[in-house]
């Protein structure tokens, strides 16, 4: 490869519905499966609650309350993907895991201006997949919540 | 370079520790009429600053020190005699040097700062002249100095130039041994002590936190466990784990003193700058608390102390008219009560002027003028910390410099901790901080409620009362569940419905409790949980900043068990308890008299309704009275009102709580205006016959009688007749409670 050839990102994806996103690895810490957690009482309603994960309090996102996307029904158990912000350790519920892809620069292309105001924060832009888009989260804003109320 | 840095770094930290020992000596030194000794400590540590400066090429700060060093080394030989001039220029000097340090740390150099008037002035006092006189005056003629002894000697005839030179030479050693007698002591000491990186302390005490948990966790595995042996082991480790979690602790602790230090300093200045007189005493300066805590309490306190200086203690004109010594007292005080640390601020001065606290308050719409009336002086003085209160300039005895006392307040609540105010008028204020010992790992009550585990911090544990199933016991007034805990009233919360768990009822038929009696800023209230399980030592992990605006939660922490509960905000509770209106409190207070059966005396008014029937009822919140003739009477859907002054006053017959008519047949009658929170309504009676002063003294709370001018009269409670109408108004009130907290 030479060295003026696209650059390449790694990305963890996963689903919500049938629709895809990811996350870029570098800022992914570990996957771990659902796990009863301690449900904050007065929370705002994207907080899924405490999670304890090996000593360390860990707030999970849920991502579809976070996308404004409809609860999930109890039988579901959501996948927490642990991710590390610029502030803290948080972990996002995702509804199920997909593949590490290796996505080319060139096929990025900015949020498109129809996203809603209150999630547009939320997606960093989307890649063009041959057969799906791979909406991009940005962890840092994931877990800002004020936005979410505002909106 | 590296190894430059890191000894520009140890300068700084050997140079900060001088000078803050300096200030203290600085200070005794004027004190205690300058011993020896400690000038030559002084010289020392001046001298030490100056020979590591003049090594890493500061050269203004070594200018300043060396002119210092000249005038100390004069001191300590008795060529000047001190004076405050010297004391002053003396502080200066050590102000210089600090902020040339902190220059030096900042970004490595020493700063714009231009020390040559410090210099010059150094140098006259130094030379023997006073600041005061005219350096034009002086310098003409040569300052003679002293001639040496040795000198004198020789001219005389007495000894050889040779020995002079010899007795020097000799005096010169001595004095070197004893020098050297002095670091080897120093350096003892040093040996024993080891300068380590607060940051490690912080891991290192997490890492404890840490190890508490996972000791727990075994601790409650190990209960189901038969085995002798691994029971042994376990209890051993329990126990080392505790030990090693108070000598970490022990590690982090500093004595209060260390804050203090700078205090002699702040208040001399200050009392010269109010031209004032104040002498600031200091008891329990070695009471230890966490690092953490000290640097918390530290703007706080030197807030609380500014405030002391500047407005608590008066003028010594004002004093002498008062009666008082010239010299006003501020005297810190700190010792360990309670697993907590009690400082406390007390001065000699004017004390908090009450009455015009409740001016200001109301004035600022922090409360309605009709609970200014009904509070209590406690209570007043109290106000001086809500937000928006102390920015008032005109309050010249409390009011602080644009940082209020509602920051002071915040901060001292934000570790934890209480304050409390007492002041009596004339005669002084305390101020009283409560601060934890630590903040780290605290011993907190578990409790369940709805199905979930939260820990109270044990701090603001004051007792338990199982209320047996006896519904009863929980009373509800306007609304609010009430207990009566012995001699007093306490407003109660329902954990589950003030955690949303569960909507708020009404009443609580059937339901079994046990109430949680918690103080948190004064206040005691009582928290009904469903079930108490365990007193447990936790660890507080503070929740991520999207849940920090819960008030009600002080963070979280893991049990032993592996599950993580939240721990309850007392003081956040305690605010949220409040929004139990002023005015319910009130009328909580009201009867807590009345059960206790207290006397007090009252204002009353008197008046007939109907048949000649007597009733009174306070004056306290009578507007005016007016005599209106029946016919002005209109309705208002079912109520009676009439119009007065534009605007449409309800009517309420008094004498429809005694025989259920209404006075309304007579061609005129009386209406008594009453305020209620800036409502008004009117009060039919026939007649108003007097004012009287009565002593009310009562055991039956439902009906109160007295016997007022030969006639057995109903005491009646206005607020108690308008409840309908005063809904809204209560409403109104309980959101000004809201957004005042």
């Amino acid at each position: 490869m030479t060295a003026d050839s696209p650059q390449t990102i790694q990305y963890c994806t996963f689903y919500l519905d049938d629709a895809l996103y990811g996350i870029p690895i570098v800022g992914l810490q570990e996957i771990v499966r659902f796990r009863e957690m301690m449900t904050v009482p007065l929370a705002p309603k994207e907080v899924a609650g405490l999670l304890n994960l090996r000593g360390q309090i860990v707030m999970a996102i849920d991502l579809r309350a976070r996308m404004g996307l409809k609860p999930r029904s109890t039988d579901d158990r959501p996948i927490n993907l642990i991710v590390r912000s610029s502030t803290d350790t948080i972990s996002l519920l995702v509804d199920r895991i997909g593949d590490m892809v290796e996505v080319d620069s060139t096929m990025f292309d900015p949020t498109p201006p129809t996203v809603p105001a209150g999630i547009r924060d939320l997606v960093s832009g989307t890649y063009k997949l041959p057969n799906q888009l791979l909406v991009v989260i940005n962890p840092d804003t994931a877990c800002n919540l004020t936005v979410a109320e505002a909106s | 370079m590296e190894e430059l840095d890191e000894i520009v770094g140890e300068f700084l930290v050997e140079s900060y520790e001088n000078l803050d020992k300096l200030d203290q000596d600085l200070l005794t030194l004027e004190a205690e009429g300058y011993p020896r000794e400690m000038v030559a400590g002084i010289f020392r540590t001046v001298h030490t600053i100056k020979g590591t400066c003049g090594f890493l090429g500061y050269d203004k700060l070594e200018k300043v020190t060396h002119v210092g060093e000249n005038l100390l080394s004069k001191l300590r030989d008795g060529a000047l005699t001190p004076t405050s001039d010297i004391t002053n220029a003396l502080l200066a000097l050590n102000d210089a040097m600090r902020s040339t340090l902190n220059h030096i740390e900042a970004d490595g150099t020493e700063g714009e700062a231009d020390y040559t008037q410090l210099v010059e002035r150094l140098t006259q006092l130094a030379a023997g002249e006073s600041a005061a006189a005219t350096p034009a005056a002086t310098t003409e003629e040569p300052v003679h100095e002293p001639p040496l002894l040795g000198e004198i000697l020789i001219e005389q005839g007495k000894v050889e130039p040779q020995d002079v030179a010899e007795a020097l030479a000799e005096q010169v050693a001595q004095q070197d041994e004893a020098q050297q007698e002095a670091t080897k002591t120093t350096s003892a000491i040093s040996e024993s002590t080891v300068r380590v990186d607060v940051s490690l302390l912080d891991s290192l005490m997490q890492e404890v936190g840490e190890l508490v948990l996972a000791r727990n966790q075994l601790l409650q595995l190990s209960a189901n466990n038969e085995d002798q042996t691994w029971k042994a082991t376990v209890q051993r480790l329990n126990l080392i784990t505790s030990e090693l979690q108070q000598r970490v602790m022990r590690t982090r602790m500093q004595p209060i003193g260390n804050v203090w230090n700078k205090y002699p300093r702040i208040v001399r200045d200050l009392a010269a700058q109010c031209e004032k007189q104040v002498r600031l005493e200091m008891e329990g300066k070695e009471t230890e608390l966490d690092k953490t805590l000290i640097e918390a309490i530290r703007d706080p306190l030197t807030h609380i102390i500014r405030n002391a200086v500047d407005h608590g203690i008066e003028s010594p004109e004002k004093r002498a008219e008062a009666g008082k010594p010239l010299e006003g007292v501020l005297r810190l005080r700190s010792f360990h009560e309670g697993g907590q640390v009690i400082v406390e601020i007390t001065d000699d001065g004017a004390g908090v002027n009450v009455e015009r606290v409740k001016e200001k308050a109301v004035e600022k719409s922090i409360i309605t003028a009709a609970t200014a009336k009904s509070l209590s002086d406690h209570d007043a003085s109290m106000l001086i910390f809500e937000p928006g209160f102390s920015t008032a300039a005109a309050l010249t005895n409390i009011s602080g410099r644009g940082v209020g006392m509602d920051v002071v307040k915040t901060a001292i609540e934000a570790i934890g901790g209480a304050i409390e105010l007492s002041s009596e008028f004339g005669t002084g204020t305390t101020l009283k901080l409560k601060i934890p010992l630590t903040l780290a790992i605290i011993p907190a009550l578990l409790i369940g409620v709805g199905g979930k585990r939260f820990a109270i911090p044990q701090v603001n544990l004051v007792e338990l009362v199982k209320t047996n199933n006896d519904s009863a016991l929980i009373e509800w007034v306007a609304g609010a569940p009430v207990f009566r805990l012995r001699e007093k009233l306490i407003p109660l919360m329902f954990l589950d419905s003030e955690l949303g768990l569960r909507e708020a009822r009404t009443d609580s038929l059937g339901e079994t409790f046990t109430l949680v009696v918690l103080n948190a800023n004064e206040k005691t209230f009582g928290l009904l949980v469903e079930e108490v399980l365990d007193t447990e030592e936790i660890v507080v992990k503070p929740l991520s900043r999207q849940l920090a605006h819960l008030d009600q939660f002080a963070g979280a922490t893991i049990m032993g068990d592996g599950e993580i509960s939240l721990i309850l905000d007392v003081v956040g509770l305690a605010k949220r308890a409040s929004v139990i209106t002023q005015e319910q409190r009130h009328e909580l207070l009201g009867q807590e008299h009345d059960t206790a059966a207290a006397e007090h005396s009252e204002m009353m008014l008197v008046a007939t309704v109907g048949s000649g029937r007597q009733v009174a009822f306070a004056l306290e919140n009578v507007a005016r009275i007016d005599a209106i003739s029946t016919d002005t009477v209109e309705k208002s859907g079912t109520d009676d009102v009439i119009q007065q002054r534009g605007s449409i006053l309800p009517l309420v017959h008094v004498r429809s709580v005694i025989d259920g008519a209404t006075d309304l047949g007579n061609e005129h009658v009386s209406v008594v205006v009453y305020r209620h929170d800036d409502y008004e309504f009117g009060l039919v009676v026939k007649d108003i016959v007097d004012i009287v002063d009565v002593v009310v003294k009562n055991q039956a709370k439902a009906s109160k009688s007295l016997v007022i001018r030969g006639k057995v009269t109903d005491v009646i409670e206005p607020v108690k007749l308008i409840s309908g109408i005063t809904q809204g108004s209560a409403n109104r009130d309980n959101e000004l409670a809201k957004s005042g907290a």
